[in-house]
């Protein structure tokens, strides 16, 4: 029995960390800017091409492969600083106010773009380097042998969980970013720079996009199209879990990954549908998902 | 005037192909597009932006396809049929989901739209996975057709399509039925007050909307002779949104206008460059910054005051 179990367990926990780091940005930043970025996938992706770049460039260079683990914080830290404030200041911001399909086409053209940039950039050929899930090695559990990497992944995962928390919770920034949240012009009013928050919560938003694919990228590598996929997985657990709840999506995450371990170990041919399929009966029946505030109706 | 300068221009099409045939299939698939992005402006008129009409494209050609493999193959009756399916997928879909509003009903779509793919992908044995199924070219009222005479037909009566439907969805859209839609945009509970069923005016328009999907998804079929996953795929969507928005969805001729600009740009762009989607999507930001009323804004001038 526990030879099925355990590996099952762990498998839904790796699957869902991997699936949480896609999401959580997404949430949070809708939580803060209220917009609803279609072009998350793509800062997931780009996280992934960067980190799988520097991680190649580390191994050609023989240099210590415990750098690799350095590099995969350091790139999604690269992508935010650069690509978060950047993207905030030129695009999202015009959007602030206007119509949903308004947020959604920009966000959608913006997709397109970096879709194509990043063609140009990193090239179409697949990239992937598994130092670091080398480096760690396997251990045995319950009599089957085990990648270390999917540990980390789930302690990361977790980790991420309670640093958010923390920062929302118990910090002054995580203070003004809830009163925003809370009534973005009262906000304004007793003197909170708004700007400064927004652009702040959507290179944060950027950073856990980027840092997922950084973090995926030794397991699975990173290809075109990727962002593509990400995306809507990244919507429909954000969706799960409520549009802007953090440990929401956490739980979604949870849910999300089981469903798709359940059906890769009993029904292979429908994992990829798991996840839409969730999603589906979620939001039929919960429209606001399983831990959004139901708010009356906008007229 | 109008009317004269739309009657040249689909003289123009249908002359365009005789110069250059090459063209031909680059106009049938920008038609075929303009009917699922007519569907999907026609949502947007009562705010509803469906991030998922490229289910009813891919259901209606699959259906196509299907109907092909089971002995059918009379091109009028499987056009009907198709369209039959995909109207009967709204029906059942949009019964579900025209009660959500905004940000959910784009998801909800999204979700439906990229299940449909999943199966598509995954089950093997029906749908022949990821290589997708043939389609094979029909008999046209019982005469047997060569490949390019065929395509010839289908082009044509794109073309006659397009115009003959073209009128009868802005007469649609004139009608008490069409002027409900943006009213339901604007003030939802004033029009239920005045005693008018919102649920039963966005059902009709979901289940048009998708039947002219499921008329660009059979046609498209025909035109490329293969029907593959992609075609649910979650951008094919956001690509019919966008030829819509692009187009202007003020009007009937903003979708094929929209459609046939992004066409022809794209088989004029891809002997310059492939970096296509860069183009598309920077065009798309610079259409809604400055341009909201799409292409068509350019040609019809609106009467009365604009916001």
């Amino acid at each position: 029995m526990s030879n099925t179990v355990i590996p099952l367990l762990l498998d839904s926990l790796a699957s869902a960390a991997l699936i949480f780091f896609a999401a959580v940005g997404l949430t949070l930043v809708f939580s803060v800017l209220r917009v609803l970025n279609v072009a998350h996938g793509s800062l997931y992706s780009i996280g992934a091409y960067v980190a799988a770049s520097i991680c190649l460039f580390i191994a050609s260079r023989q240099l210590s492969p415990y750098l690799s683990f350095v590099a995969l914080l350091f790139s999604a830290v690269f992508v935010a600083a650069i690509l978060g404030p950047l993207i905030e200041r030129t695009l999202i911001r015009w959007t602030y106010g206007k119509s949903e399909a308004v947020q959604i086409l920009i966000t959608f053209g913006l997709f397109l773009m970096l879709e194509d940039l990043q063609r140009m950039v990193f090239g179409v050929q697949s990239l992937y380097e598994d130092a670091p899930v080398r480096l760690l090695g396997t251990s045995q559990i319950g009599g089957v042998v085990y990648l270390n990497y999917q540990i980390f992944l789930i302690g990361m995962a977790v980790l991420v969980v309670i640093g958010l928390r923390m920062l929302i919770r118990h910090t002054r920034l995580g203070r003004l970013i809830t009163a925003v949240v809370a009534d973005r012009e009262m906000a304004q009013s007793i003197g909170i720079d708004t700007n400064r928050i927004f652009i702040l919560a959507f290179s944060l938003g950027v950073f856990l996009a980027a840092l997922g694919g950084a973090l995926a990228m030794p397991t699975s590598g990173v290809a075109p199209g990727l962002g593509a996929d990400t995306m809507v997985l990244a919507f429909a657990v954000a969706a799960i879990g409520g549009l802007g709840q953090i440990e929401g999506a956490a739980v979604a995450a949870l849910i999300v990954g089981l469903a798709r371990v359940l059906a890769i170990y009993f029904v292979p041919s429908l994992d990829a549908v798991a996840p839409y399929a969730a999603m589906l009966v979620v939001l039929l029946i919960r429209p606001y998902g399983l831990f959004g505030a139901v708010t009356a109706r906008r007229i | 005037m109008r009317v004269v300068l739309a009657a040249a221009s689909v003289v123009v099409l249908a002359i365009l192909p005789m110069f250059a045939p090459w063209l031909q299939f680059v106009l049938t698939l920008a038609i075929a597009k303009g009917f699922a992005a007519l569907g999907v402006a026609i949502l947007l008129r009562a705010g509803l932006i469906s991030i998922g009409h490229a289910m009813f494209f891919a259901a209606s050609a699959y259906g196509v396809a299907f109907l092909a493999a089971r002995g059918i193959g009379d091109f009028a009756s499987l056009l009907v049929l198709s369209v039959v399916i995909a109207a009967l997928t709204g029906v059942i879909v949009g019964a579900f989901l025209v009660r959500y509003r905004a940000i959910f009903f784009a998801m909800l779509n999204l979700a439906v739209s990229m299940v449909f793919y999943s199966l598509f992908a995954k089950l093997y044995g029906i749908t022949g996975g990821s290589d997708g199924m043939a389609v094979p070219i029909p008999s046209v009222f019982g005469m047997v057709l060569s490949e390019p005479a065929f395509k010839d037909v289908l082009f044509y009566l794109s073309l006659v399509l397009m115009v003959v439907i073209g009128l009868g969805i802005h007469r649609y859209l004139d009608s008490p039925l069409g002027h409900a839609l943006s009213a339901v945009h604007t003030n939802e509970v004033r029009l239920e007050y005045l005693g008018i069923p919102v649920w039963a005016v966005l059902l009709i328009a979901y289940v048009v909307s998708a039947a002219l999907a499921g008329l660009g998804g059979a046609i498209a079929g025909f035109a490329i002779g293969r029907v593959v996953p992609d075609f649910a795929f979650w951008t094919a969507s956001g690509h019919l949104v966008l030829v819509a928005v692009l187009g202007g969805i003020g009007g009937v001729p903003g979708a094929f206008i929209g459609a046939l600009f992004l066409e022809l740009l794209h088989t004029a762009a891809v002997t310059v460059t492939d970096a296509w989607n860069l183009i598309v999507g920077a065009a798309l930001i610079a259409v809604i910054m400055f341009m909201p009323k799409g292409l068509y804004g350019l040609f019809a001038r609106e009467k009365g005051a604009e916001r």
